[in-house]
C-alpha cells in the first residue's frame, strides 16, 4: 500500500520537451512509471522518448487517460499550467518548478478551491512523490529508495534524499516519500499528508523533515496530538544554526503568532509525542532503533 | 528584495499615500543644507537608510531643531555602522539619510499587508497601537492585533468597519483611512510585494493621516515582472559584495563567522550540513546553496566565492544529486581548479544522480580530495582537517 501514487498511476508530464522535463521524464520511465503523455503547447502530434506529446492537458487526459500530472513548466507560466491540469480533471498535480511568484500561487489556490472535484497539488518547488518500486513522479534519484513501510514527508529536496538513503542503508524501506515543497504557499501541507499516511495501512512509521520559517510544522504537530493515534512519528528540523534574520518572515510570521524558529517547531513536536531527532546524520538510525521488534520486522519485510 | 525607507516611500507616493514633506536623500554631510532649505523651518528628522528595523531605538533617527544640530547629527550618522537589535552584532553602514519635516503626532497605528502562509492569502493587519515593536506586541497582547483576509486580493471596506471607532477621530477620518488601506493593498498586489508595512501610520495634530515610516519587501520570484526593481536589486546595498556576486550567479550565499566553507545543493540539506558541522564541533564560514538547476559554471563560481573568504580553513562539499547531477558538479570543480589554487583541504561527499560518473571524473583528475561516505563522516573529516591547517 501507499498514498498518492501507485504502480498503475498514469502520468502526463507538462513541459516534457524542455531540458529538465525530458531528462526527468527519462528518469521516471526508467524507474517504471507509466508516463503516458507529454504536453508542450505547439508540439502536439510529436513524440519524445516514445511518449506522445499533446498541445493541452485536456487532450492528454482524453487521449491517454492521464490522471497524474508532473510539471516542469518555467516559473512565469507554471501557475497557468497547474490550473490547466486541474481544469482538465487531473486528480493529482505535482509541480517541480521553482521560483513561482507568491501572488501567482494565491491565485492558483483560489482557483483550485473553486473546482467541483477534489484535486491534490503537491509543491511547487518540490522534488515530487515516489512510491518505491512502483511509481516515481519527480526528480529524486530512484536508486536510493527501497520499497517498505516508512512514510516520509519533507519540505526539502536533497535533505529528503539524505533521510531516504540513511533508511535504505539500514534496510528500512519507504511506503511513499512526499516532498511538499519549500515555498511559502504550498498546494498541500504537512498535516494533510501526515493524515493520509496515518490512515494508510502500508505505512508503519512516519518521518517529518521540516525547516525554519512559517508554521506548518507546528500545525502538523497539533494535528497529530489532537488526532491521538498509534503510529510512531519522527521529526528533524533543519536550521538550528542558521544565522537569524536571514530567512525569517516578518509580518507574515507575526500574524501566525511569532512561530518559525527551529526551537519552537522542535518543542511543538515534542509536546505532541513526536520523537525529535537532533542530528541530520542520525535520522535512519533513530527510526531503526525506536521501532519495536514487531514493527521493525514488519518494516523490514 | 527589501526596499529602503525612501524607496518604499517613493512607491507609496506613486499611489497617493500621504507622506511627510521631504528634503530628499543626503549622502554627504555637505548636501544637508540644501535639503533643510528645501523643507524650510525645522524641526526636522534625519533618518538613517538601513535595511534592518529597530533604527529608532539604536539612535539611527534624530530629531533636530537647528541647522547646527542637524549637521552634527549627520556627521555622527553618515558612514557609521548602525547596530540595531535586528542586525547585531555586525551592524550596517549608514550610506544615506532621508530628511523630513517633523510632524506633531496625535495617534499612531500599525498597518501592514502580508502573505499568510497557512491560509495562502494576503492579509491586512491592523493595530491601534503603532510605533511599537509589533513582534513583541504579537507575543504579549495578540488580542490587540486585528487581521482581515483579502479573499480576492481585494479590500472590501466593510471588513474594517468599526476598527477605528475607539480612536475618537473626527468625521471623515475613517473614510480617508479606508482609502489609504485600499491604496496599500493595490500596491501590494500590483507590485508583487511580500510585505508592506507602515509603522506608524499617524494622525497628526493638524488632522491628517501620514505614513511616517514604510517598509516594503518585494517578492524576488516576481522581479522579472518589474524590470525597474530588477535593476535596483543588482546594485542593492542589502547584500554584501560576496552575496551580490552570488546573486548574479544564481547562488544563495550567506556569510557566517566560522572556518569551514560549505557548498551544498538545496537549502534544507545546506542548513542540515551547517547543523552537522556544529554538532561535530566546528563552525561554518557560510551557507551556500548552489541551487537545484546549477550548471558547471555556477559550481565554479560557487567555489571561487568560497575560496575568496580568508577565514576558510577547510572546504566541505556535500552534494546529493537530484536535478543537479554529480558529473556536472565534478566538472565545475575541475574547471574551478584549473584557475584557482586550492590552499586548504577539500572534503567531498557525492551521492545521487550520476554519482559514479562524478566520482570517476574526480578520481581521474588527480585532484587531492578527502572523500566521505556519509553526512556525519563528511562533517567530522572537515572539522578535523580545519584543525590541522
Amino acid at each position: 500500500m501507499s498514498i498518492l501514487v501507485h504502480a498503475d498511476s498514469r502520468v502526463v508530464i507538462q513541459g516534457i520537451t524542455g531540458s529538465a522535463g525530458s531528462f526527468h521524464a527519462q528518469g521516471c520511465l526508467e524507474y517504471g512509471t507509466k508516463v503516458v503523455a507529454g504536453v508542450t503547447p505547439g508540439k502536439g502530434g510529436s513524440e519524445i522518448l516514445g511518449v506522445p506529446v499533446f498541445d493541452s492537458v485536456r487532450q492528454a487526459v482524453k487521449g491517454r487517460h492521464a490522471e497524474v500530472s508532473l510539471i516542469f513548466v518555467p516559473a512565469p507560466h507554471a501557475a497557468d499550467a497547474i490550473v490547466e491540469a486541474a481544469e482538465a480533471d487531473v486528480k493529482l498535480i505535482v509541480c517541480i518548478t521553482e521560483g513561482i511568484p507568491v501572488l501567482d500561487m494565491v491565485g492558483v489556490k483560489r482557483r483550485l478551491a473553486q473546482l467541483p472535484g477534489p484535486v491534490v497539488l503537491i509543491g511547487p518547488n518540490c522534488p515530487g512523490v515516489i512510491t518505491p518500486g512502483a511509481c516515481k513522479v519527480g526528480i529524486m534519484p530512484g536508486y536510493i529508495h527501497r520499497a517498505g513501510k516508512v512514510g516520509i514527508i519533507s519540505r526539502s529536496g536533497t535533505l529528503t534524499y539524505e533521510a531516504v538513503w540513511q533508511l535504505t542503508r539500514l534496510g528500512l524501506g519507504q511506503s511513499t516519500v512526499v516532498g511538499i515543497g519549500g515555498d511559502p504557499i504550498l498546494g498541500t501541507g504537512f498535516q494533510e499528508i501526515l493524515g493520509r499516511m496515518l490512515e494508510d495501512p502500508g505505512t508503519e512509521a512516519v518521518v517529518l523533515i521540516g525547516e525554519i520559517g512559517g508554521s506548518a510544522e507546528e500545525a502538523a504537530a497539533q494535528f497529530y496530538r489532537e488526532r491521538g493515534n498509534s503510529k510512531p512519528v519522527f521529526a528533524f528540523v533543519a536550521g538550528r544554526t542558521a544565522p537569524p534574520g536571514k530567512r525569517m518572515g516578518h509580518a507574515g510570521a507575526i500574524v501566525e503568532g511569532g512561530t518559525g524558529t527551529a526551537e519552537s517547531k522542535r518543542e511543538a513536536f515534542r509536546k505532541a509525542g513526536i520523537c525529535v531527532i537532533d542530528s541530520p546524520a542520525e535520522i535512519g538510525q533513530t527510526v531503526f532503533e525506536s521501532l519495536s521488534p514487531t514493527r521493525k520486522q514488519d518494516a523490514l519485510t | 528584495m527589501k526596499l529602503l525607507e525612501y524607496q518604499s516611500k517613493e512607491l507609496l507616493r506613486r499611489y497617493g499615500v500621504p507622506l511627510p514633506r521631504s528634503g530628499g536623500l543626503v549622502r554627504a554631510a555637505g548636501h544637508l543644507g540644501k535639503a533643510l532649505k528645501e523643507l524650510g523651518r525645522g524641526p526636522w528628522v534625519l533618518k538613517s537608510q538601513v535595511f534592518s528595523g529597530g533604527r529608532g531605538a539604536a539612535g539611527g533617527i534624530r530629531l533636530v531643531r537647528t541647522a547646527q544640530e542637524a549637521a552634527c547629527a549627520a556627521g555622527e550618522l553618515l558612514g557609521k555602522r548602525l547596530v540595531t537589535a535586528q542586525n547585531a552584532p555586525e551592524g550596517e553602514t549608514v550610506r544615506a539619510l532621508w530628511v523630513e519635516g517633523a510632524l506633531e503626532i496625535s495617534r499612531e497605528l500599525y498597518v501592514s499587508v502580508s502573505i499568510h502562509r497557512g491560509l495562502g492569502r494576503p492579509v491586512f493587519t491592523f493595530c491601534a497601537e503603532g510605533g511599537v515593536e509589533i513582534e513583541r506586541l504579537a507575543r504579549e497582547s495578540p488580542e490587540k492585533i486585528r487581521t482581515a483576509v483579502l479573499e480576492e486580493g481585494e479590500f472590501r471596506p466593510h471588513q474594517l468597519r468599526g476598527w477605528t471607532d475607539g480612536l475618537e477621530l473626527p468625521s471623515g477620518a475613517g473614510e480617508r483611512f479606508q482609502e489609504i488601506v485600499g491604496s496599500l493593498i493595490r500596491i501590494f498586489m500590483e507590485q508583487d510585494a511580500s510585505t508592506l508595512e507602515i509603522n506608524p501610520l499617524i494622525w497628526t495634530a493638524q488632522g491628517e493621516w501620514v505614513a511616517l515610516d514604510a517598509k516594503v519587501i518585494l517578492d524576488d520570484n516576481a522581479l522579472y515582472r518589474h524590470p525597474e526593481y530588477l535593476k535596483l536589486a543588482q546594485k542593492s546595498e542589502e547584500y554584501s559584495k560576496a552575496e551580490r556576486k552570488a546573486l548574479e550567479a544564481g547562488i544563495s550565499y550567506v556569510s557566517m563567522d566560522g572556518e569551514i566553507g560549505c557548498m551544498v545543493n538545496g537549502a534544507g540539506l545546506a542548513m542540515a550540513t551547517l547543523d552537522m558541522i556544529h554538532l561535530a564541533g566546528g563552525r561554518a564560514a557560510n551557507f551556500l546553496d548552489v541551487g537545484g538547476g546549477a550548471d558547471a559554471q555556477q559550481v565554479r563560481r560557487g567555489f571561487e566565492l568560497l575560496l575568496s573568504d580568508r577565514k576558510v580553513r577547510a572546504v566541505l562539499v556535500n552534494i546529493f544529486g537530484g536535478i543537479l547531477r554529480c558529473d556536472v558538479v565534478a566538472r565545475g570543480l575541475l574547471d574551478a581548479f584549473r584557475k584557482l589554487r586550492l590552499g586548504v583541504p577539500l572534503v567531498m561527499r557525492l551521492e545521487g544522480t550520476r554519482v559514479e560518473e562524478g566520482r570517476k571524473l574526480l578520481g581521474a583528475s588527480g585532484l587531492s580530495v578527502i572523500g566521505a561516505e556519509t553526512l556525519a563522516d563528511a562533517a567530522q573529516r572537515a572539522v578535523a582537517a580545519a584543525r590541522k591547517v
